[in-house]
């Protein structure tokens, strides 16, 4: 069972919903995501996504093409991701996902990435633009290594291809709350459940929901029909503008925190 | 004559695919199994045949530049002369083919990206003849440069958004439209104005664009009784390229040759020329990138071909080495726009400015007999204001 799998079924067991919050890689500095990580585990996050910047993010929204933009100013790359993956893991237990695109990840070279992310401490992928139908060399590399490949489903997905994605899924599945880029609007609970339920019918991976979950109230009514939530934009959005870095790791701990305990109501 | 590509995953050899976000893939099994089904039904290609006679005004002719051939002093030189399509480009062979069946398959919407603003124009026209709303995302510097086709979208009703990220130019359009199209899947059809893009798009596009090469085929056999040694096109994502090759890919003697931006220094659009293969714009293709796999910046004084990537089919034309690609700078397409209307009293878009100066240089060594082909893409009208002022001092030719 993978690191992801069995940190999730823990987290069910305790009849709790999961919290997996999204900030970039090296946004505005890799100091600055170093400092992060230990404090959105301390915050309550159960797993973590960081974003590995591309110059051409179309699956995102204003926040995070910003924040990428920040972040590829600065100078970070892949390999200076698992740098920052690697030295975190000193600190941080919890399962880590790197979400990005697929032509660094290629250029990087799949299996090369697939070695040394394993040996950085990243327990999962999500390439928004690879759908299984593309990415059967990357699965094979990355399982190899004992790492997810976690696929999204959207409410576009017609049964069958929940069906077909499902069966090639490891980790969880990231359901997309509504058909657009990322923190565009806000995710609807009642629109999310009944295409939780369809997903359900077709696989025991547990289903995270992301893109635009922002406050305690509404992530506490979509992990209500779902396992869980990942928030990215509104945790971004939040840090924007706070000048230091310690008060950007406050502001993005405070914010988890809130999440956590609208979470814990819920269960 | 190979197996017809792309294959069932819609691929070219190693290149095309589908690199997409989740929510487009449904719609675009949608769409390709829309296009395999009506596209290919004798009534829908009957409209289409229809509105490409009566409204865009094909057949183009192919022309025999006669003075240029002379003063070269190498081979017959044809134009194709797409120029003289509505709208000013190939353009409309694709839009009336995607709008047409975006039509038939009940969509609300059209959206498009456009980078010279001729992909743009021809959408907006064709939207407007059937009677949908059309959005164009087009990028800021893109907007400065061909200002007067801005105006045209907007006359003939359509909103054009100016997109400020990135680049600013053509790639970034795509980038919004791409967005938009997730957002507004459901109702919308994107027009994608190249053969680039997720599979079925490549395809559909080269097969709309088609169009061109078996009317030039048909045309040169007449004109010369025989094929020519070389069929010469632009490349930017390469639509009037794949358009023209494709009717001669079984013809080994003819050389099909791909013109792309040489730009100015060491920026430029040479995709297939400087490039690497990877991933951008839901397909693999050669791209323009850099050692951690972000996407180069470009420069063209053509904005069609100011792109940092390229055409899946290209790409695995490169690899066979069945069409070669050479590159043209900003300087020489300045100057071949030039030749040509004094020449020929034809003013070509600065895209094909490329392809014809390609020819100039080499109409000598391949001297003479013979016929090439040079797929006149589009009219050059929307670049005056910008040779005006890239040919005179600034304030002697800005109106007060």
């Amino acid at each position: 069972m993978s690191e992801i799998s069995r940190v999730l079924e823990d987290v069910a067991r305790r009849r709790r919903k999961a919290l997996i919050p999204f900030v970039t890689a090296g946004d505005p500095d890799a100091a600055t995501t170093e400092a992060l990580l230990p404090a959105l585990q301390d915050a309550g996050a159960d797993v973590i996504e960081i974003g590995v910047p591309f110059s051409d993010p179309v699956a995102d929204g204003v926040v995070i093409q910003a924040s990428s933009q920040r972040a590829l100013r600065g100078g970070m790359t892949t390999a200076k991701t698992l740098d920052i993956v690697r030295r975190a893991r000193r600190r941080v237990s919890c399962p880590i996902v790197l979400m990005g695109y697929t032509n660094p990840v290629l250029r990087y070279g799949v299996d090369r990435l697939a070695r040394d992310a394993a040996s950085a401490g990243v327990n999962g992928f999500i390439l928004v633009d690879l759908p299984p139908e593309e990415a059967e060399p990357a699965r094979r590399a990355l399982r190899q290594n004992g790492i997810d490949l976690i696929f999204l489903l959207t409410p576009a997905s017609p049964g069958e291809r929940i069906a077909r994605v499902a069966a090639r899924a490891s980790g969880f599945i990231y359901y997309v709350a509504y058909t657009g880029v990322t923190g565009a609007r806000a995710a609807v609970h009642s629109e999310v459940g009944a295409s939780v339920r369809r997903i359900r019918k077709r696989t025991r991976l547990p289903v995270m929901v992301g893109f635009g979950v922002r406050t305690p109230e509404q992530a506490r009514s979509l992990a209500a029909v779902a396992d869980g939530v990942i928030v990215g934009s509104a945790l971004i959005r939040g840090m924007e503008g706070v000048a230091s870095r310690g008060g950007r790791v406050r502001k993005a701990a405070a914010f988890v925190e809130s999440l956590r305990r609208g979470l814990d109501r819920a269960a | 004559m190979p197996a017809k590509l792309p294959d069932h995953r819609g691929r070219f050899g190693a290149f095309g695919g589908r690199y997409v976000p989740e929510t487009l893939m449904p719609a675009l099994d949608e769409l390709e199994s829309a296009y395999r089904k009506i596209g290919q039904s004798g009534g829908f290609k009957k409209d289409l045949g229809y509105y490409l006679r009566e409204f865009a005004g094909r057949p183009t002719p192919l022309y025999l530049a006669r003075r240029m051939s002379e003063e070269l002093g190498g081979p017959r030189i044809y134009l194709k002369r797409e120029d003289l399509c509505h709208t000013g480009a190939h353009k409309i062979n694709n839009t009336l083919g995607q709008v047409l069946l975006a039509k038939r398959m009940g969509k609300k919407r059209i959206i498009a990206e456009t980078g010279a603003g001729q992909h743009g124009v021809a959408t907006a026209s064709t939207a407007a003849l059937f009677g949908l709303p059309c959005e164009v995302y087009m990028g800021a510097d893109d907007i400065r440069r061909q200002e007067i086709n801005v105006f045209r979208m907007r006359l003939l009703g359509a909103k054009v958004h100016e997109v400020t990220t990135g680049s600013r130019t053509l790639k970034d359009a795509i980038n919004e439209a791409m967005r938009d199209w997730v957002t507004n899947v459901r109702t919308t059809h994107y027009v994608i104005g190249s053969v680039v893009g997720p599979h079925p798009f490549p395809m559909m596009v080269r097969d709309f664009q088609s169009v061109i090469g078996k009317e030039a085929r048909g045309q040169i056999l007449k004109a010369e009784g025989r094929l020519p040694r070389a069929v010469v096109a632009c490349v930017g994502g390469g639509s009037n390229a794949m358009g023209i090759f494709c009717a001669f890919l079984a013809d080994g003697r003819t050389d099909l040759i791909g013109v792309e931006a040489g730009g100015k220094g060491l920026r430029h659009g040479a995709t297939l020329a400087h490039g690497t293969p990877g991933v951008l714009h839901g397909a693999m293709s050669y791209l323009l990138q850099d050692a951690d796999g972000q996407i180069s910046e470009t420069h063209s004084i053509a904005a069609g071909l100011d792109y940092p990537g390229v055409g899946p089919e290209h790409s695995h034309l490169k690899a066979t080495g069945r069409a070669t690609y050479v590159t043209v700078n900003d300087a020489e397409a300045l100057d071949a726009f030039q030749y040509l209307s004094r020449t020929e009293g034809i003013l070509p878009a600065m895209e094909p400015s490329h392809a014809v100066a390609h020819v100039r240089k080499m109409a000598r060594r391949w001297g003479k007999g013979g016929a090439v082909i040079i797929c006149l893409s589009g009219r050059g009208d929307k670049d005056s204001a910008m040779v005006a002022d890239l040919l005179q001092p600034r304030a002697q030719v800005k109106p007060q």
